[in-house]
This record gives structure tokens, C-alpha cells and sequence, in this order.
């Protein structure tokens, strides 16, 4: 261990010396830097935090509590399974960007103030964006570039946020926010994005089918709890987040059941956990609150393990639409066995993880006399297994023999599966060594006679209905097709104003320059008023409100650029 | 082909047959479970005779049935966007 080096930076430094090296060394090293990493976050206590003076600025460059030592853990275990799971493929720069992306979303867990959050936060931004286009088709272009814009926007939105809190509190300290101050409600909003609130969702689904095989893995294991991270920190028993909870665990499980794209169809699915972790976090209890953080450690497993599985399919058939698979066990038997093992996890069979972390967030909301909110999870609950926990495998590896016969996944990736699917099954048997962990105390029983029978009943009989729709021919069949969703607001109708709008302003460029001319003589008498030695702009200004100024026009430019 | 049609056990519809009579057979069974513990609950309703068992099928049925109503208002060809 060297004091003070934060292991973002090993993993983030690192990572940039990967294309250097010869392919023999380059699996040993990729495989190595988490560990190093892991090695360096380790034995920091509780509590450690290093302090740099930056531009008169005293930055918490890292901050450890609990709660982001676990993160930070989940986020190394991720890392390391997932560059076994690139090990397959020679493009040494996707290597790179998935660590350096990595470190980024390390460095956020681990940041002690908002302003080494936001650096760390835009970084995780830009180079996750690399995984898409690494796909190096005209779709995944254009799907990578909605996506920059949608989180460059989060990342302006965060900056202006944390500009105007700093300049109301004086604190740029990460701590519960107030969501009635504007500097709150910007910060919250930023988060919001990152975690796929409701109508802020569609950057996820759109992209994250768009990237490469492992790609997709990648990206669904950080941004979005990075995000789930923050918004623990900072505005943990904050009501409304009950709510958007609620309307991410049910909504997206109905575009789900329609999906033909798998990979979309878990990206629907991640929303729909989210939701239950965003639950938690407005329910704010002790036991809310370990549950989101167990319940994020569980997703990046499971979620991860069936990104992966997916990944497989793709990459030895070269298609993934539910509409052109099934079958594929007899091909694929191991990586079959792995998908329905993540499949049991995200459903929440006794056993398997989500048994123990999701039922967390239901017993603090049945503890908390939240009935509705229970229900509703409930109903997701019956949903996620319906949709991630019976489509997924059914359509991939079932249903009708698509006639496809293929090679079974590169071993490095059936590795990679078979880690996360032992984690998975470890935390559902040895809920204990997941406790350990968790931000407070706890002796949740999971395994007690009514929950056991309940959740199986409920399970088994949500398996009953699909058995029963796909039987009597009422099931909708995996068709061909784009469900249109909130992007389409600004992928035709805002296309359409955007493009109108700059057609009409060059149309009247001439126009323009007799305005102009005419008005030069008006602006210059002003001019003088304002900024002349008594003018009222002429008074010097402050850096805050002119980095705000350009976080406007970066987003103006952005919005003129995704229109050409 | 003709040989290796059956190879798989799954191939065999008559097997199916049987992992689906298997599967009413085990939710029969869970259901008439809830006769003989007693349920520790948060609510009332949650004591009714199989919630949780009916609970899961309703909301699923309901769920397919809605989604694919849904597919009426959403559902457009693969290059609506133009760039798939």
C-alpha cells in the first residue's frame, strides 16, 4: 500500500498504459490492476480521508465510509470479472476505456466533496462513451452521441447545482442536500438522469443495446449505481424519491414483456431495480437504506451475470432479437446454465441474492405501514421475474428451435459467468458475509417459514400465468419492431423544431445584417450607459456565475451540434 | 435429421407435457401449504387464503394483457428512427 494514492488513480493510470503492452502481458496486467487496486483500498480505516488544496480549493479527494467501502468493493469485484470477461476479444482500446471508466466510478464512490464527485462524475461520462462506438456501426454513432449529450447535460446540471449550493451554504462538503434550495433540486435533478428517473430514463435503453458485447456489460454495472451512490448520500429519506421509485420498478417492466432486443429487454429490466433501490433510499430507514446498498452489490452481480450471458449469444450468433433466437441450450449449454442461474437471482428465489437484498426494501416498507408502496413492488416483483427471470432464458435458449447451432462461449467468458453466478448464489446462502458490509448494523432474517413459502408462491405462480398466456396463444410473440418511448420526443419532434429552427435563422441571415447594421449605432449608445465607468455590468463579476454562464452555452452548443 | 430429432429431452413434446403438469402440480401443492404455518405479516390482507399465489398470477396476466394493448399506440417498424 503507498499512502495517499487513491486507487481510482491506479486503476484510471493504469488502464492508459494497456495498448503499450504485448498481448502475452496484456491479460496478466488487465487481470492485475484491480487486484492492486483492491489491494490499495483495503487497509484504508474507516473514516480516512485525503485532503488536496486545489485553485484555493480544499478538495476530500477520498472520503471512506461504509457505505462507499461497499461500493468501492462491488465496483473492484466488478472490474475484475469483467476484463475476464474481455479477455476474448483484441481490442486493447475497449480494455482501457472499461478500466478507466472503472477508476472514474471508484473515484466517485470514494469522493469526499461535491466538486472531486463532479470531475470524477464527467469523466465516468466521457470515457464510458467509447464502449458504444467501439461497436463501430452507423446506429451505435449516433446512439453514442445522444448518449454524450444526455450526460454532458447531467454533468452541467450538476455543476450549476453544486455552483449554487456552494454560494448558499459556503460547503461544497458531500452531505444531505435540501431539495427545496435551487442548488439542491439541480444536483438532485443531475443524479435523477444518471439513475433513469422516469422520463429521464431513455439514454439507458437507447444506448446500452447499441454498445459492444462487452460493452454493454461494462456500462451496466457503474453509471447507474454510482448514481444510486449519490443519491444515498445526499438525499436519503427525501419522500419523492418513494415515488420515482415506484413508477421505475412498474412502469418499465410492461416495454419489457413487448422487447424484442434481449439486451434492451434488460435494460428495461435494470430500471425496474433501480426503482426498488430508489425506494429504499426515499423510505430512509436503517434497513431501507442497507437494502438499496445490498441491493446494488446484488444487481452489478446478477444483472452483470445476464448482460453477460446475453453478450455470449450475441457474439457467437451475432444476433440477440428474441424474434430470431431459442434453442440455443443445446448449443450453449453452459452459458444457459448461468443465465437462468442470474435469472433466479434477479427474481429473488430463495437461494439466489435478490432473496435477501431486495426483500430488505419490502420489509422497511412493510415496517413503515407503506401499503401501496409495497404493493407495488410486489407487482414488480411478480413482473421482473416474468420478463428478466422467464423471457430472457425462454426466448434465448427455449422456446422454439431457431435452427441455430453455434460454438458454446470462449472459456475466459464462461469464467467471468461462473464468478459472478458463485457471488450471486454465495450472497442468496451466506446473506452474513454480505452484512458485514452493509452501511449499518443488521440481523435481517431472510430465511423464515412465511417468506420462503410466500415469495415461492408468488414466483411459481407467476410462472403458472406465463405458461398459461404462451399456451392458450395469448402471449405476444417476439416481434420485429421499435417501441417508441420518451426519446421519441426529442429524436422527431425536437429534431424536427431544432432543424427548423436553424433553417429559418440562416434563411434570414441578410435580414439579419441590415438588423444589424441598424442597431450597431442603438448597442454602442447602450453600451456606454452599461459598461461604460458608471455602467452597472462593468462592475467585476463573480467566477461562479460566469462558469454558469458557460455551462449554458456548452449546453446550447451541444444541442446545435446533435442537430447536424 | 431425422435421427437426431429427439436427441434432446426437452425435443420430446410429451416431456414438456410433463414439466408443465409438474409445475400445476407444485403450485397446487404451495398453495395448500398456506393451511399448515402461520404467516408472520405486515398486512391484513396479506392472511387471505393464497394472496401471495394469486397475487402473482393476476398481476402477471394483467401485465401481458396491457402490454400488449400497448403495442397498438407504441409499437412502429424497426427503421421508424431511421438509423437501426
Amino acid at each position: 500500500m503507498i499512502t495517499d494514492l487513491n486507487p481510482a488513480l491506479i486503476l484510471i493510470l493504469g488502464a492508459l498504459l494497456i495498448p503499450a503492452l504485448k498481448a502475452s502481458l496484456r491479460t496478466t496486467y488487465v487481470l492485475l490492476l484491480p487486484v492492486l487496486s483492491f489491494l490499495q483500498l483495503y487497509p484504508l480505516p474507516a473514516g480516512s480521508r485525503t485532503e488536496v488544496e486545489v485553485l484555493g480549493m480544499l478538495l476530500s479527494t477520498l472520503h471512506l465510509d461504509k457505505l462507499s467501502f461497499m461500493f468501492a468493493v462491488i465496483f473492484h469485484i466488478a472490474a475484475f470479472i469483467l476484463m475476464l470477461y474481455s479477455l476474448h476479444s483484441r481490442d486493447r482500446l475497449q480494455q482501457m476505456v472499461s478500466l478507466v471508466y472503472a477508476g472514474c466510478a471508484l473515484g466517485v464512490v470514494l469522493a469526499g466533496d461535491l466538486v472531486t464527485l463532479f470531475i470524477y462524475w464527467e469523466a465516468a461520462a466521457i470515457s464510458s462513451v467509447f464502449l458504444i462506438w467501439a461497436r463501430r456501426t452507423q446506429a451505435s454513432y449516433r446512439a453514442g452521441m445522444r448518449y454524450l449529450i444526455v450526460q454532458v447535460i447531467s454533468g452541467l446540471l450538476l455543476l450549476s447545482g453544486i455552483i449554487l449550493h456552494a454560494r448558499a451554504s459556503g460547503s461544497i462538503e458531500l452531505t444531505q442536500l435540501d431539495l427545496g434550495t435551487a442548488g439542491g433540486l439541480l444536483i438532485f435533478l443531475a443524479f435523477g438522469i444518471k439513475c433513469a428517473f422516469p422520463l429521464l430514463h431513455n439514454w439507458l435503453v437507447d444506448a446500452y443495446p447499441q454498445a459492444t458485447v462487452t460493452g454493454t456489460v461494462v456500462l451496466s454495472a457503474f453509471t447507474t449505481k454510482m448514481a444510486v451512490y449519490a443519491l444515498a448520500t445526499t438525499f436519503y429519506g427525501a419522500e419523492i424519491l418513494i415515488w420515482i421509485g415506484l413508477l421505475m420498478a412498474a412502469f418499465p417492466i410492461f416495454y419489457a414483456v413487448i422487447e424484442n432486443d434481449l439486451r434492451r429487454v434488460l435494460t428495461y429490466s435494470m430500471i425496474n431495480q433501480l426503482g426498488f433501490m430508489v425506494v429504499g433510499i426515499g423510505i430512509g430507514t436503517e434497513l431501507a437504506l442497507n437494502g438499496t446498498a445490498a441491493h446494488a452489490f446484488a444487481d452489478i452481480l446478477f444483472k452483470g451475470l445476464l448482460f453477460m450471458s446475453m453478450g455470449a449469444v450475441l457474439l457467437r450468433t451475432g444476433r440477440i432479437n428474441g424474434s430470431d433466437l431459442g434453442g440455443l441450450y443445446k448449443s450453449m449449454p453452459y452459458t444457459t446454465v448461468f443465465c437462468v442461474i442470474g435469472a433466479a437471482s434477479i427474481s429473488a428465489f430463495p437461494l439466489f441474492s435478490a432473496f435477501v437484498t431486495k426483500s430488505m426494501i419490502m420489509e422497511a416498507a412493510g415496517l413503515e405501514g407503506y401499503t401501496f408502496t409495497w404493493l407495488v413492488l410486489l407487482f414488480a416483483s411478480a413482473g421482473v421475474f416474468h420478463h428478466a427471470g422467464i423471457k430472457i432464458p425462454y426466448f434465448a435458449f427455449f422456446a422454439h428451435d431457431s435452427g441455430i447451432r453455434c460454438k458454446e462461449a470462449p472459456t475466459s467468458m464462461l469464467v467471468a459467468m461462473a464468478v459472478a453466478a458463485t457471488f450471486s448464489m454465495c450472497i442468496g446462502i451466506f446473506p452474513q458475509t454480505l452484512y458485514a458490509l452493509l452501511p449499518y448494523q443488521t440481523d435481517y432474517q431472510p430465511y423464515t417459514t412465511t417468506h420462503v413459502i410466500t415469495q415461492l408462491q408468488l414466483l411459481f405462480f407467476s410462472a403458472l400465468a406465463f405458461t398459461w398466456l404462451v399456451r392458450q396463444g395469448l402471449y405476444p410473440p417476439e416481434l420485429r419492431s421499435v417501441n417508441l418511448d420518451a426519446d421519441w420526443l426529442y429524436r422527431k419532434p425536437g429534431r424536427w423544431l431544432a432543424q427548423y429552427a436553424v433553417r429559418a435563422v440562416v434563411a434570414s441571415e441578410q435580414q439579419v445584417i441590415v438588423w444589424v447594421k441598424r442597431l450597431s449605432f442603438d448597442v454602442g449608445v447602450r453600451l456606454h450607459r452599461h459598461h461604460g465607468p458608471q455602467g452597472l455590468l462593468a462592475r467585476t463579476w463573480p467566477t461562479g456565475s460566469m462558469v454558469l454562464w458557460v455551462a449554458f452555452l456548452l449546453g446550447i452548443y451541444l444541442i446545435f451540434y446533435y442537430v447536424y | 435429421m431425422n435421427g437426431k430429432k429427439n436427441k434432446y429431452w426437452l425435443d420430446s413434446s410429451s416431456n414438456v407435457r410433463k414439466l408443465v403438469y409438474g409445475l400445476y402440480a407444485l403450485c397446487a401443492a404451495l398453495m395448500l401449504l398456506d393451511f399448515f404455518y402461520h404467516k408472520h405479516i405486515y398486512f391484513p390482507f396479506e392472511n387471505w387464503f393464497g394472496f401471495f399465489a394469486w397475487f402473482g398470477f393476476i398481476a402477471c396476466v394483467i401485465l401481458v394483457l396491457l402490454a400488449k394493448q400497448m403495442r397498438k399506440v407504441v409499437k412502429r417498424n424497426e427503421d421508424y428512427y431511421g438509423d437501426h
